[in-house]
């Protein structure tokens, strides 16, 4: 690696200062903020504020809600992350034994990735909707009748899919390249070993390919918990009887829909918490790769 | 154990390009056949065709007496020994060999057998708990070995199996791979571009050049009896040298030759020899000499002895039936 030596002392924190002050005034601060704030409890008129130490948290583990809130954000990321990398490793496994246009291919398939997650939700939204959306109309021929305004399940697997389909194209790329990265010769001499192409993939592709697969899993958890707010709040707001609102959801719905800033703030550090270590497990085990 | 024919077999890729053409040889039971040639000759292609790793355009391969063409590469009765030796990183030593046996369901008191046995043959004994990443270059290259010869298969096929290991180790491998296939008597079909590995291993050269056969021979028959210009110049080293016989005129016999070729150990300082030489640079190999020069404007190379006098000229004169002769358009032999 190349190293550069600043001779001026000052300049090193010149360069800085932009992702510094970046990284302070919109992650350090609220982070701060909202810690400080989980240990308050203001007033319904934001007069008074008192400290009231850890009792903001204890009230979450004795709310119902929260713990269904918990639930199925567990069910939604556990759905989300196996539907959107389970699909996208299909998809790779097809381009990778195309050889020809699989360029094209790649380039179509990356293109959900360019969507803004509210316009992907708003998007699948139309598609389900239970009076103008095709696939109510497709699901009602085959004598399914959707609703997912009203049905918890149909509410679910929309956000689900509308949140997996999303990821599908940056789950895709990584496994594209993962598998490229398999030399051709190591399934040949499968192949002269006598293993099928079943085989083949689950013997050899397969576990070749873990270290992608294990550094899309923490991502894919980590998109489905949290970057899938957006998602949400375009279709089904949490709803129907809270059979959609994930955590993330309800830290916005609790402070800023609810205004009760003392649990909103209590939700987003037991979040901060989530993410915190997701990411020692992403570095400690991605860094030194998945062994094989 | 089984024999190999190939008839006149061809291959054109999807795109049109065509890389090899009316291919045909005859391999005995237990021979040892050498494809060699420079890299884009066609000579792997040939060898992943034989294996089923690529469509056979044309002609037919057989494998003992069944025309082999749409069988699949784990039904042909071959293993394959890879250039990049293609050990599946997530598996064991042990893992690795027995996996060709494992999927053809041999029961596995047999499979252990054949490891040890492949084991002990290679000695990679202390090895078989091993991760490949965490082997040698010569020891990959050692199981890579023993996955093929667990399956005592009909055939071995090697492609291009020693070009990454460093110089000392290809000369010990070389030695072991020879000796390996002498004694279990399995024929063999070995790609190379090394023509000294080429020399040293065949029963039979193969000498591909542009998707086609320039000459098939013993190593020695090839040697001595180059069939083209191409085939002179590949092999032996260092190579022939492939004057023009306008720039040597007046050598007896050679009237009708377009080429005449003289190898470079072939050639004596003789004080009234026949062909003068400027020299115009000495490489010097230890027990010899390489002495480049020019005669009548052409290069030329000598070997001499590394005691023998130098001069900027040199009188040379070539041992007895030492001169090969090459038709000037076609550059094929010419007896």
């Amino acid at each position: 690696m190349k190293r550069t030596i600043f001779r001026n002392q000052l300049l090193p924190w010149l360069l800085l200062a932009p992702q510094l002050a970046i990284t302070f005034v919109f992650f350090l601060w609220p982070a701060a903020q909202a810690v400080r704030q989980s240990f308050l409890r203001q007033d319904a008129f934001g007069i008074s504020t008192q400290f009231v130490g850890l009792s903001n948290f204890k009230a979450l583990w004795n709310s119902p809600e929260y713990l269904n809130s918990l639930q199925v954000t567990a069910v939604f990321a556990v759905m989300v992350t196996v539907l959107s990398m389970g699909f996208s490793l299909l998809l790779a496994v097809a381009v990778d034994r195309t050889i020809r246009s699989s360029s094209l291919y790649t380039t179509l398939l990356v293109w959900p990735y360019a969507v803004a997650p509210a316009v992907a939700g708003i998007l699948w939204w139309f598609i389900f909707n239970p009076t103008i959306g095709i696939m109510p109309y497709v699901l009602d021929v085959v004598g399914y009748d959707w609703n997912h305004i009203s049905s918890k399940t149909d509410a679910l697997v929309l956000v689900v899919i509308a949140s997996a389909w999303k990821q599908i194209s940056y789950n895709f790329l990584f496994f594209v390249a993962g598998l490229q990265s398999i030399p051709a010769s190591l399934r040949e001499a499968a192949a002269i070993d006598g293993a099928g192409p079943v085989k083949r993939f689950f013997d050899i592709t397969l576990p070749l390919l873990s270290p992608t697969t294990f550094f899309l899993l923490v991502v894919n958890i980590v998109y489905a918990m949290f970057d899938t707010f957006a998602v949400i709040d375009a279709t089904t707001e949490g709803g129907p009887a809270q059979a959609t609102n994930i955590l993330v959801y309800k830290v916005y719905f609790d402070g800023f829909v609810g205004q009760n800033m003392g649990s909103s703030a209590a939700q987003s550090v037991v979040l901060m918490g989530i993410v915190i270590a997701l990411t020692v497990i992403q570095f400690r085990y991605v860094e030194k790769k998945v062994a094989y | 154990m089984a024999s190999i024919t190939l008839d006149t077999v061809g291959k054109i890729y999807a795109g049109g390009t065509r890389a090899v053409t009316g291919v045909s040889i005859d391999i005995a039971d237990g021979e040892f056949i050498v494809l060699v040639g420079p890299s884009g000759c066609g000579k792997s292609t040939l060898l992943r065709m034989v294996a089923g790793l690529e469509p056979i355009s044309e002609g037919t391969v057989r494998i003992g007496d069944r025309v082999v063409n749409d069988i699949e590469p784990a039904d042909r009765d071959i293993a394959m020994v890879f250039q990049n030796y293609a050990l599946y990183p997530h598996m064991s030593v042990r893992q690795n060999l027995a996996y060709g046996l494992k999927n053809r369901g041999t029961p596995r008191p047999e499979i252990d057998r054949r490891v040890a046995e492949a084991a002990e043959i290679l000695q990679i004994g202390p090895y078989l708990d091993r991760k490949p990443r965490a082997l040698s270059g010569g020891q990959r290259q050692r199981v890579a070995m023993g996955r093929a010869i667990v399956r005592e298969p009909a055939a071995f096929l090697f492609d291009e199996p020693l070009s990454n290991l460093d110089a000392k180790l290809r000369v010990t491998m070389r030695l072991e791979i020879k000796e390996l296939q002498r004694r279990l008597r399995t024929t063999a079909i070995y790609v190379t571009h090394d023509q000294l590995e080429a020399m040293t291993l065949a029963d039979r050269l193969v000498v591909l050049n542009g998707g086609r056969i320039e000459q098939i021979g013993t190593p020695l028959e090839v040697y001595r009896k180059p069939a083209s210009t191409f085939v002179a110049g590949f092999i032996g080293s260092p190579a022939m040298n492939l004057i023009p016989s306008r720039a040597v005129p007046g050598l007896p016999g050679t009237a009708h030759a377009g080429i005449i070729g003289i190898r470079p150990e072939d050639l004596t300082v003789a004080p009234d020899g026949p062909i003068g030489m400027d020299v115009v640079a000495v490489e010097e190999l230890g027990a010899q000499r390489l002495v480049h020069g020019r005669t009548g404007g052409e290069p030329l190379t000598v070997t001499m002895p590394s005691d023998a006098a130098l001069s900027d000229r040199l009188q040379l004169a070539w041992r007895p039936g030492a001169l090969h002769l090459f038709g000037a358009e076609d550059g094929r032999r010419i007896d």
